[in-house]
């Protein structure tokens, strides 16, 4: 594998060796020297166009736990605003022999895009690309439910919220699908879910309290607020009234369910407080298990030039 | 050359515990080396009757021809019982030949802290080193030709299998 794209063109092996090796790598931050000297000497730039914290935060710790030297370039503040384009601000790095981009893009297929212009040799991660896809937030998400519930056979799994404009849902299908979950549901208003989602092979509700029902995982997505403009939502509160997870729709889903969501959240519009912060909740798992996800993605490519 | 393991895992049996009266250490941390020499620490930790948890290294992370050969896909979490600062260390492998993983298991194992001390047990060394290492206890010592590779085979039975290439 020399690029990390998409979750779409993999196979369950593939996937299943990225959750191994992101397995191995859990217990680095547990001992004295919180690093391992896999990717020592190489140099990965963190190109961001859209911003972004925990992503590229958890990148960086990523490559920095793997002993890489790490170069953050926040394009807002850089050359393409001087009217530089993205092949010449490309050609510049890659002139200064650097070995990994992360690229967060507000284009779909712009990481895609980069690779095939880039110098062999190169490696490209896609940390979301427009409404495309977030392949590394997918995985993450698998090697949670991995993690907590062993199997993805007999898992039925809803995924909510806005997966109309959601990369993170489109990306969580196809790794789940390919990983074998037995039943993935899509919830969300009209405005907001694709018109023939059912072709992804998942089914669609428009009411959280059939939903849910019997669930054994809950995917929450983000309601970015940018929509509520574009009047495909009437407010965040009817949303929330509507769409929101609380305590009381939780008890619906079975006794043991786990409540996921990949931030940042907004309480009381698409989750209450108490279930963010409650027991079945491992939001804050997630986030360390993708650094160990990403370390695991990144020497992955090093490893198979 | 001996391929009778039980006999050989007594040798190295003996000679750790002569290592052990040597440098006065009555319990010091077993730690063995995935696959092989977690089998060869298992044999060793109860015939020697340790009472702390032995300890696992994959030493894949460390290997110095990751850029040549990529991540092996069955990479281990090594695990270490306690702090590892202050402790004496049998480090024990199945076979000895370049020094390599060893070297890499000795950079893994000062970076979960500062070991009192650091000894070596293989159940065989073979010779043909590259780098200044040598055991202090081995089942056997034995020369072996370039193209001559031992390899253990287990877990159970644990099996010596020499292959010529």
């Amino acid at each position: 594998m020399q690029h990390f794209l998409t979750t779409e063109s993999l196979s369950k092996d593939q996937l299943i060796a990225i959750l191994d090796t992101a397995e191995s790598f859990t217990n680095v931050d547990e001992r004295t020297v919180k690093k391992v000297p896999l990717l020592r000497g190489k140099t990965i730039v963190n190109l961001f166009f859209e911003a972004s914290t925990r992503t590229r935060t958890t990148f960086e710790l990523a490559a920095k736990r793997l002993s890489a030297d790490v170069l953050n370039i926040n394009i807002g503040a850089s050359a393409t605003v001087k009217g530089e384009s993205l092949l010449d601000t490309l050609r510049n790095l890659e002139a200064m022999n650097v070995d990994m981009f992360i690229i967060r893009h507000q284009d779909s297929g712009a990481a895609e895009f980069i690779s095939k212009h880039i110098s062999p040799g190169i490696s490209v991660i896609n940390a979301g690309d427009g409404r495309h896809a977030h392949p590394t937030q997918a995985m993450l998400d698998m090697f949670t439910i991995r993690k907590i519930k062993q199997d993805f056979e007999t898992l039925k799994i809803a995924i909510v919220g806005d997966i109309l404009h959601s990369r993170v849902a489109r990306s969580q299908i196809h790794a789940l699908k390919t990983l074998g979950a037995k039943e993935v549901r899509v919830i969300g208003p009209r405005t907001l879910l694709p018109a023939r989602v059912d072709t992804l092979g998942v089914q669609a509700f428009h009411n959280m309290e059939n939903g849910l029902k019997d669930v054994d995982v809950i995917m929450m997505l983000r309601l970015q607020k940018e929509r509520m403009q574009g009047g495909l939502l009437p407010s965040e509160h009817e949303y929330f009234k509507l769409f929101g997870l609380t305590q009381e729709r939780l008890a619906l889903a079975a006794n043991d369910a786990t409540v996921m969501h990949p931030g940042p959240i907004n309480r009381s519009v698409e989750i209450s407080s108490d279930v963010a912060d409650g027991p079945q909740s491992v939001i804050l798992d997630q986030v360390s298990y993708g650094i160990a996800v990403r370390m695991a993605i990144m020497s992955i490519l090093a490893g198979s030039e | 050359m001996n391929t009778n393991v039980s006999e050989l895992l007594d040798q190295l049996t003996s000679q750790t515990r002569d290592l052990l009266k040597n440098i006065e250490v009555d319990q010091p941390l077993i730690v063995g080396i995935h696959t092989g020499g977690i089998w060869v620490a298992d044999h060793l930790h109860h015939a020697l009757d340790i009472n702390c948890e032995m300890g696992e290294l994959d030493i894949s992370f460390y290997r110095d021809d990751f850029s040549r050969l990529g991540l092996n896909p069955q990479v281990k979490p090594s695990k270490l019982p306690l702090d590892i600062t202050d402790q004496h260390i049998i480090l024990v492998d199945d076979v000895l030949h370049t020094g390599r993983t060893i070297r890499a298991a000795l950079n893994e194992l000062f970076d979960y802290g500062r070991p009192a001390s650091v000894h070596l047990a293989v159940l065989i060394d073979r010779g043909e080193r590259e780098l200044p290492i040598a055991a202090q206890a081995a089942g056997q010592v034995v020369d072996l030709a370039p193209n001559q590779h031992v390899k253990l085979t287990g877990p159970d039975p644990l099996a010596l299998e020499l292959i010529t290439t």
